[in-house]
């Protein structure tokens, strides 16, 4: 198949595109998620995304919280945003850093005004950015406007043998025309951690790898009681045939088909090596993880599951995709590609990639993906450690 | 072409995943491995359903399991060729 050369999305003022038009209501904290969504039920065209923290949070924890809040703001997918939160020096702090791409942003404060006045406040602002974001019009973008993330969940046997394979293969199809590709799952990499930290492309990107992989096994060895049998591989892993966390990692490794890693990241981090494939230090938890990868700016996601998950995203539209025939048919309002036919042969690798590359591009021209029109909008914050 | 039932990734791999919604005590089995394209056959000794592992030779207790060309745990129980291969007789050595 000859990959085409663009998609029709948003052109932001930063030079970056999106595949979506979202205005966003953006708490600070867990106690402005009432105004906030009280907004977005007042004016069309608006989400508000809510969270569960935010408030006493420290050190780089709290950095992490900015990080993730201030990169969700900046998303291409992300046409304006309001910031509101409890107090006006956190808000500033995250609208000052949105306002850098150069998009819409305005910040409010509750706290001295109450959430009523600000709440007819905030509305206002955000009629003035829903009418203007709705003229927005898609135009021709290079195919290297498309930053993909990638993470699988509820994965079983199948993963590891088609879906995650099919992953790999738009990978290695879609590396070379620019696009910018993540992978994360720094625990579902557990038992393949040699063979892929040997995938970063210089010695300074595998011995970031290798570190930022005993951090996390260290921490393991620290927090566990016992060790990670009862969640790694979880019981639906089971259920499909995975056995141990090291079979699991060699089937999600398969994601990234023949690709090197040029960086690592921290969670949430923005690229800033150009195109190619990085690694993001995540939870293997599928909203933690993908929240983190839109934080990151990425703007359209691949994940394959095995068992079922039906995760989705507010800002960046997730395709799901199983190699999983009766997944395929009890939970076909959450597929979005079905890849099952690799299994019976009907179908080989490079046809199945071609299909996804297809589908990616039709979700990043506009189709809603199952989890959007299902209304998935799974926003977790990730929490390092227990608040002051 | 036969129909597959049982996909091996690598030739090394000493186990294979049922890819049919279920394989029955003593069916003949068609495997596919992927790594080469060649085809083996087995018989097997337990009713193993759809994404699981069947063992495509004798383990002993010790032994590596070996998925994708790489060790992904331990025997815990000798395993005969044919049954199904899981969490009753491997574990992982991570922990």
């Amino acid at each position: 198949m000859e990959i085409p050369k663009s998609f029709l999305g948003y052109k932001r003022e930063n030079g970056r595109a999106g595949t979506r038009n979202h205005v966003i209501i953006l708490p600070v904290d867990d106690i402005s998620n009432a105004c906030a969504e009280a907004v977005a039920n007042n004016i069309k065209g608006t989400i508000a995304l809510p969270h569960s923290y935010g408030r006493l949070q420290f050190g780089a924890d709290l950095e992490l919280h900015f990080r993730t809040m201030i990169g969700t703001g900046k998303n291409p997918n992300v046409a304006a945003v309001i910031v509101v939160g409890i107090e006006p020096k956190w808000t500033k702090r995250i609208v000052d850093a949105i306002t850098t791409t150069g998009k819409p942003v305005e910040g409010f404060s509750i706290e001295g005004v109450g959430d009523i006045d600000t709440i007819a406040k905030v509305s206002k602002k955000a009629q003035e950015f829903s009418m203007w974001a709705s003229e927005k019009q898609r135009e021709e973008c290079p195919m290297s406007d498309l930053w993909i993330s990638v993470k699988c969940g509820e994965s079983d046997t199948t993963s590891g043998l088609a879906s995650n394979p099919t992953v790999g293969n738009l990978m290695d199809k879609l590396e070379p025309l620019g696009v910018h590709l993540c992978f994360g799952e720094t625990s579902e990499l557990t038992g393949a951690e040699t063979v892929c930290e040997k995938r970063g492309k210089t010695p300074e990107a595998q011995a970031k790898f290798k570190k930022t992989w005993n951090d996390y096994n260290n921490f393991i060895l620290k927090e566990a009681t016992d060790d990670l049998s009862e969640s790694q591989p979880t019981a639906g892993n089971i259920a499909g045939g995975l056995t141990t966390i090291e079979e699991k990692a060699f089937g999600n490794f398969q994601k990234i088909g023949g690709c090197q890693f040029i960086d690592v990241l921290e969670p949430a981090e923005e690229p800033t090596k150009g195109a190619g494939l990085y690694f993001m230090d995540t939870s293997s938890a599928a909203a933690e993880c993908v929240t983190l990868q839109a934080a990151g700016g990425f703007n359209i996601h691949l994940f394959p599951t095995g068992q079922g998950n039906i995760i989705g995203n507010p800002i960046e539209p997730v395709i799901k995709l199983t190699a999983n025939p009766l997944t395929a048919k009890t939970m076909s309002e959450h597929i979005d590609v079905d890849v099952s036919k690799i299994l019976s042969r009907e179908m080989n690798l490079s046809q199945a990639g071609d299909e996804l590359i297809k589908s990616t591009l039709r979700v990043a021209n506009g189709r809603l993906t199952c989890a959007e029109a299902l209304g998935h909008k799974e926003f977790v914050m990730t929490k390092l450690y227990r608040s002051a | 072409m036969s129909n597959t039932d049982i996909i091996i990734h690598d030739e090394k791999d000493n186990v294979g995943v049922v890819v049919i919604e279920k394989i029955t005590p003593e069916q003949n089995c068609n495997c596919w491995i992927m790594e080469n394209d060649k085809s083996v056959s087995i018989q097997s000794k337990d009713e193993i359903p759809l994404g699981h592992k069947i063992a495509m030779a004798d383990l002993n207790e010790g032994d590596t399991i070996l998925k994708y060309g790489h060790d992904i745990g331990k025997v815990v129980k000798n395993i005969k060729k044919g049954e199904h291969v899981h969490v009753h007789n491997v574990k992982t050595k991570k922990w």
